[in-house]
């Protein structure tokens, strides 16, 4: 085709993007298929009486339950959710660590693979489900609730730190063994000094995470806001439920808050 | 600074560290910090090796093998993965109607009075930092602490999930999308409201063709989110795979939970794997 | 201690041939600049000679051993005697200069003390006596990360000068410094040569300084040895040829040339005053 034919040719429109109908296509079957199976029904959802027990239902919370008493109880399991978020973040920073040195590779094919897939397998538990095993391991209470988070959080860490371990240049530490420098020195001079700014931001963001998440597992027993939540729902104190979920919204904020303001201050110098 | 100081050696004067004060506060501060903590986590690792706890763990486990087959068992189970599934992408689909007016108010790509600066900017950031709070709030509860709500409001089963669902992946997609749109094409959707198109029309003829794969991409990757919190809100009775382990669990049915957890994970894979290969098939 | 190098090659793994039999024979306490174009082969010698890279062709003694006939932990303790000064220091930037400094005697220092020294460093003052030599003794408990990049090619050279080698290899150590500081660093690392009789093989580009400091010049062209003369049989023509594809003025830090360097010098290798 000459270029002066090219030019007078009039311009070609885009043929449709038939992947992307074909997406839109199967996205909006499957929302409905969805809903239908759900076989949600609607009309009594949305019925008078029913709309009538939710207003009320929802009426029960507020004002929230103030009294000295309770606020004293709801401080308390918000100092104990945090204690259970920040311990198993430690243990978890600890652990992933120790088992992202094999994880990048360091010593080998075969620890690579071995500990890639314990990350994974811990990483795939949910943690609810950690702390229902737990529970089960060390009895009701908190300490089931850090170690199901230290073992869920183990997971998602090792593998960040592993990830980040492989990125990080091989020179400084190369130079250092070439200078006669054993292994671990090499290591902690050269390797660490790149990788820690970042892996305690990984951290830190965990930490934000696992506050969350620690609430959450005190449905299972394991201590805490949750635990009190559970516990004030299900004999329908909706007042003292409500101080709860606010107690939990102001820790949620306060550890964001701090996490973000640690993180963005320079991290002091290595060594 | 002569070099005749490398002949003599002399040891020289100790030469006092600048940082030593500060990393002996921090050390210090971290075992005072660290000692209240583990106390109030109750954190005893001897109770892991106590032998009542070790002699129900390991008959726990035990029963763990062989996993339950009855076919029974197994169609309540594939009943249960539809649910989960279910519960997922309508409580995306209700996310995503949610999340999306609220992205569209709060971005600034879209802001007519920022144009200029023209009339109505106070009015124009206050709204859009209104609806910022909004959807932080709707993100900063957990959805499972939603879903025990709305069973105690609705009853046991699979709406308590979507709606929970919808709540705080809202918030979550909502907040998402704003930052999208701020980082599309945001000098032609400027241009277009200088020319006095209407806000809706800066989106779908500017923002939206430019960030379109992001915004679809980000959204799969929440609803492989989502099918794993499915899971864990079926634990407080919103259906699916979760109400079943959970129930399981309770009569320490050992055979039943590993066959539902070999399902979750399996699971979790097959909606990892669609998720990454919808997200290719994107980009 | 010794070196010697005997018809040694190299080729890289891409297939580049780095260096084509290359023979060098280094006393104990020698000094030995080496000089050339880019590309000439310097760094890969200087890395041979550092048993960093294993030669193709020829073989390495290092006071009459093959140093590659060693087992792993002696390899180590050999290399321990061994500084080199690399030309772009690979020192993370969040390390502070005096740990940067005090790396150079981790190849002696046992895991412990080296883990310690990275929460109180072990011998500050020590570090600080490295960098006073070389004109940088104020920012020794800085972070690596706010130096220039002459700053930093200083810490370099203060580490292996920390390490107290019995042999010193220097890779373009002063590339990124201005006459006054390179000519200063130069001298600390004959310096240290001469009252610890370690032996000194430094690859320069500058001529001046090769001129002015090192009784023995190796000259390299394309990864071959084109001379290897005592300083004062090294002639002007000979230094135009070995730079004719760099052009027409020779390379240089200072404001001297060749004759300019022989009339106020004569080969002295007196100690540089201070400043």
């Amino acid at each position: 085709m000459s270029a002066s034919a090219a030019a007078a040719a009039p311009p070609t429109r885009l043929p449709p993007c038939w992947g992307c109908i074909a997406l839109a296509i199967g996205v909006v079957a499957a929302v409905t298929a969805s809903f239908a199976y759900l076989a949600v029904d609607y009309r009594q959802l949305f019925s008078h009486e029913s709309m009538r027990l939710m207003a009320k239902f929802v009426g029960e919370f507020f004002p929230p339950d103030v009294a000295p008493a309770f606020l004293a109880k709801a401080t308390w399991g918000a100092l104990q959710t945090f204690a259970v978020a920040a311990v198993g973040t430690l243990l978890a920073v600890a652990a992933g660590a120790a088992i992202a040195l094999p994880a990048s590779g360091r010593f080998g094919l075969a620890p690579r693979l071995g500990a890639r897939l314990v990350l994974n397998f811990l990483r795939s538990v949910p943690e609810l489900v950690w702390a229902a095993l737990m529970v089960i391991a060390a009895g009701l209470g908190p300490f089931a609730g850090t170690l199901a988070l230290a073992l869920h959080t183990t997971g998602v860490l090792g593998r960040l730190y592993a990830e980040s371990l492989e990125n990080a240049s091989p020179a400084p530490e190369r130079a250092l063994r070439e200078g006669g420098s054993g292994r671990v020195a090499a290591f902690a001079y050269a390797t660490l000094p790149l990788v820690t700014a970042q892996g305690v931001a990984y951290a830190l963001y965990r930490l934000e995470m696992n506050i969350r998440m620690a609430a959450v597992l005190g449905f299972v027993g394991a201590g805490g806001l949750g635990q009190l939540l559970y516990f004030h729902l299900s004999i329908f104190q909706q007042a003292q439920a409500s101080t709860l979920l606010i107690a939990m919204f102001v820790l949620v904020f306060a550890v964001d808050s701090l996490s973000a303001f640690v993180r963005g201050r320079l991290l002091p110098a290595h060594g | 600074m002569s070099a005749t100081a490398a002949t003599i050696q002399r040891p020289a004067a100790p030469l006092r560290d600048p940082a030593t004060t500060a990393r002996a506060t921090a050390l210090v501060a971290a075992v005072v910090v660290l000692w209240p903590l583990l106390a109030l986590a109750e954190f005893r690792p001897w109770q892991l090796f106590d032998t009542s706890h070790l002699q129900v763990m390991a008959n726990f486990l035990a029963g763990f093998l062989p996993p339950a087959t009855a076919p029974d068992f197994l169609a309540l189970l594939a009943r249960a993965t539809l649910e989960t599934l279910a519960i997922a992408t309508a409580g995306i689909a209700l996310a995503f109607v949610v999340a999306a007016p609220l992205a569209v108010v709060a971005t600034r790509a879209l802001a007519v009075s920022r144009i200029g600066p023209g009339p109505g900017r106070a009015a124009g950031a206050s709204i859009r930092t209104a609806t910022r709070g909004v959807l932080t709030v709707l993100r900063a509860i957990p959805e499972v602490v939603w879903a025990l709500v709305f069973v105690r409001a609705l009853g046991l089963g699979p709406g308590a999930g979507v709606l929970a669902l919808a709540v705080t992946y809202g918030g979550m997609l909502g907040k998402v999308y704003t930052e999208i749109l701020e980082s599309g094409d945001t000098r032609s959707a400027r241009a277009l409201l200088e020319a006095g198109s209407p806000r809706l029309g800066a989106l779908f003829y500017a923002l939206v063709p430019s960030t379109a794969q992001e915004l679809a991409s980000y959204t799969v990757y929440r609803w492989e989110c989502a099918v794993r919190a499915s899971v864990v809100m079926g634990f407080v009775g919103a259906g699916g795979l979760g109400q079943l382990m959970d129930q399981s669990m309770k009569m320490l049915n050992g055979g039943e939970a590993s066959t539902i957890l070999l399902t979750f994970l399996a699971l979790v894979i097959v909606a990892d794997a669609m998720s990454a290969l919808i997200r290719r098939v994107l980009s | 201690m010794s070196l010697r190098l005997e018809a040694a090659g190299l080729v890289h793994a891409n297939g580049h041939r780095a260096l084509r039999d290359v023979s060098i024979a280094l006393e104990r306490g020698e000094r030995v600049a080496v000089i050339g174009p880019s590309g000439a082969g310097k760094t890969t010698l200087v890395r041979l000679l550092g048993t960093s890279l294993k030669p193709s062709e020829g073989r390495l003694f290092i006071d009459d051993g093959d140093p590659w006939q060693l087992g792993a932990n002696e390899l180590r303790r050999l290399r321990a005697r061994i500084g080199v000064v690399h030309q772009s220091p690979p020192i993370p930037g969040r390390l502070r200069v005096v740990t940067a400094v005090l790396a150079g005697r981790l190849g002696t220092w046992p895991a412990w003390n080296a883990i310690a020294s990275l929460v109180v460093p072990g011998d500050a003052a020590g570090a600080r006596a490295m960098l006073d030599r070389l004109d940088l003794g104020d920012r020794v408990f800085d972070r690596c990360d706010r130096l220039s990049g002459g700053q930093l090619q200083r810490v370099g050279i203060a580490r292996v000068l920390y390490q107290q080698p019995e042999i010193v290899l220097a890779d373009e150590p002063v590339s990124a410094l201005d006459p006054a500081l390179a000519d200063l660093s130069v001298g600390a690392l004959v310096a240290e040569s001469e009252t610890r009789g370690a032996t000194l093989v430094a690859s320069l580009h500058a001529v001046d300084l090769a001129l002015k400091w090192f009784p023995r010049l190796v000259g390299m062209k394309a990864g071959e040895v084109v001379f290897d003369r005592p300083n004062a049989a090294v002639t002007s023509s000979m230094l135009h040829d070995l730079y004719a594809t760099e052009g027409r003025a020779l390379p240089e830090q200072g404001v001297d040339i060749v004759e300019e360097v022989r009339r106020h010098n004569v080969v002295s290798l007196k100690r540089p005053g201070c400043q």
